[in-house]
């Protein structure tokens, strides 16, 4: 069997004496996504920003390709060059163009001399039907085009691993396709993810595997087909019925 | 909506209204006419007070305002001097003291602390008090290497208690920005040297641009203060005149300078003002 790209081994997190991740383990396989749901407080972003280390683990292991997150062979931008993540609220820098916004880490950590990072910057636009826009400032974009920037910003050091944070949950409805129809694509190119969401519809069709979090603890995983159509769990039951009832899946 | 009334098309715009005159006639010449009789008014029980022609001699007098009138406006450039000398150092200084205390990283806590004792300090002792320490107490050091004259310390006395109030807006600055953006710039591998250099810094401070106008409009006044250890400015310059003359016209000559200099600035401030609420407006909308 080969090694997990990510693997997630009995992880505990607490913020402050409040138990967030309670002996959580997971493992992704390369080219797998995985995807996250449960109910808000259930700990899967704080599961996910563990994996690049946004949030610090408290005890168990977290290992990319074999390798301890915080083993001293990544240096101080080596995990962050390969596990690349995209937030609910985009977070561009307000103050810089697009270009200058995907540019910046591969100019200032990664040392790319400005004219090669703009280039692969204005590819990787194009992919995504944004390279009009390279000029442009994040605020005179709509979320959709500003979401897909942030997904070129996390592209551009050619990660191993996409961690997507809820990237849909602030945009009107009529934008989300738009965003949904780039990570089709990037599954189609065999990028491995791990993504917090909340369209179960999007998790249905796109996921290999979904898993369940309630209270900090992966309840139950398995295809989705599993869990959305004969879940095993009350919880994961109780959680659905109240996505069918709000009109989500 | 039914075909008949797509085929027939929305009604026209409604015609626009230019300004009517007549309609804005009535209530200006009331606000003009309510103006002229108030001023009136004011005016009238001022100069036909029994006091008034006294007065007028002493602080109003043409001729002792004509005779001061160079040696004030000499002294105000040297406030003006002052004043944008003393600003680039303030500007430069606090936003040293405010990026370090805003530094995360531990093993800057001695430095974080040295800067929240300054700020406690300098914030705390009235600018006269440093202005007169500095002023006078550190020339009469003699201290090798370093000038001698009071202008030198007393702008420095200036600038230890203004970079305290400028340090701590800039904190306000450097705390406003979301943490969303120190969150973007660590998961692409900056430090967080460059996160505060490239991310958060010049949102920081656009934010902050008003508050400092403000405190640039205060500043230009408070280079006064550098009159009492004898530097010779507008102030010090008026005061000359009066001691000789025992006529205080040149105290209002020297007022209708800061004036001229304040409030257009002030203005610009309002201004500022409004225009970055505009666009937060905007940007929430």
């Amino acid at each position: 069997m080969t090694t997990p790209r990510i693997e997630i081994d009995e992880v505990t997190k607490y913020f402050g004496d409040k138990l967030v991740l309670d002996r959580v383990s997971l493992s992704v396989s390369p080219h797998e996504v995985v995807c996250l749901i449960g109910a808000s407080g259930s700990g899967k972003s704080t599961l996910l920003r563990c994996v690049n280390r946004l949030v610090e683990h408290d005890y168990g292991t977290i290992r990319l390709d074999g390798v301890p997150v915080d083993d001293p062979s990544f240096g101080k931008t080596g995990l962050q060059r390969r596990a690349g993540i995209v937030f609910q609220s985009y977070n561009l820098f307000p103050h810089m163009s697009v270009l200058d916004n995907i540019t910046l880490a591969p100019r200032k950590v990664h040392g790319v001399p400005r004219a090669e990072a703009e280039a692969r910057g204005r590819e990787v636009l194009a992919r995504f039907a944004m390279d009009r826009f390279a000029t442009a400032y994040p605020e005179q974009l709509s979320g959709g085009q500003q979401q897909r920037v942030a997904i070129a910003r996390a592209l551009m050091t050619k990660p191993d691993v996409l961690l997507l944070d809820e990237i849909t949950a602030a945009l009107d409805p009529e934008l989300v396709g738009e965003v949904l129809a780039i990570i089709r694509g990037l599954k189609d190119e065999g990028m491995t993810m791990m993504i917090v969401t909340h369209e179960m519809a999007f998790a249905r069709d796109c996921a290999d595997r979904v898993a369940f979090l309630d209270g900090g603890m992966i309840l139950e995983e398995g295809p989705p087909a599993q869990i959305f159509e004969s879940p095993q769990e009350d919880r994961t039951r109780a959680f659905l019925q109240r996505i069918i009832s709000a009109g989500r899946l | 909506m039914s075909v008949d009334k797509a085929r027939r098309g929305p009604p026209p715009p409604p015609p626009r209204r230019g300004f009517d005159w007549r309609a804005a006639a009535l209530p200006s010449a009331i606000s003009a006419i309510s103006v002229i009789v108030v001023f009136g008014a004011l005016g009238w029980a001022i100069t036909s007070a029994d006091e008034w022609p006294r007065i007028r001699l002493q602080f109003f007098n043409l001729d002792a305002m004509a005779a001061a009138f160079p040696r004030v406006l000499q002294g105000f450039w040297i406030n003006i001097q002052v004043w944008l000398t003393v600003l680039a150092a303030i500007l430069a200084w606090a936003l040293v003291l405010a990026v370090v205390r805003s530094l995360r990283a531990p093993w800057f806590a001695p430095f974080r602390l040295m800067v929240v004792l300054y700020i406690d300090i300098f914030r705390g002792v009235p600018v006269l008090l440093l202005v007169l320490l500095f002023g006078f107490g550190v020339p009469a050091l003699t201290l090798p290497g370093l000038p001698n004259s009071g202008l030198f310390w007393g702008g420095i006395a200036m600038v230890l208690s203004y970079s305290a109030y400028v340090a701590e807006i800039y904190r306000s600055g450097i705390d406003a920005v979301h943490e969303g953006q120190r969150a973007a710039a660590k998961s692409l591998g900056l430090s967080e040297w460059q996160t505060m250099i490239h991310a958060i810094l010049p949102q920081a401070l656009r934010n902050v641009v008003p508050a400092l106008m403000n405190i640039v409009v205060a500043l230009q006044k408070d280079v006064a203060l550098l009159s009492v250890i004898g530097v010779r400015d507008a102030v010090r310059e008026a005061q000359i005149y009066t001691a000789s003359t025992f006529n205080y016209s040149s105290l209002i000559v020297a007022a209708g300078l800061f004036l001229l200099a304040t409030i257009p600035m002030a203005r610009l401030a309002d201004w500022l003002t409004r225009r970055d609420r505009a666009r937060r407006l905007q940007l929430s909308a």
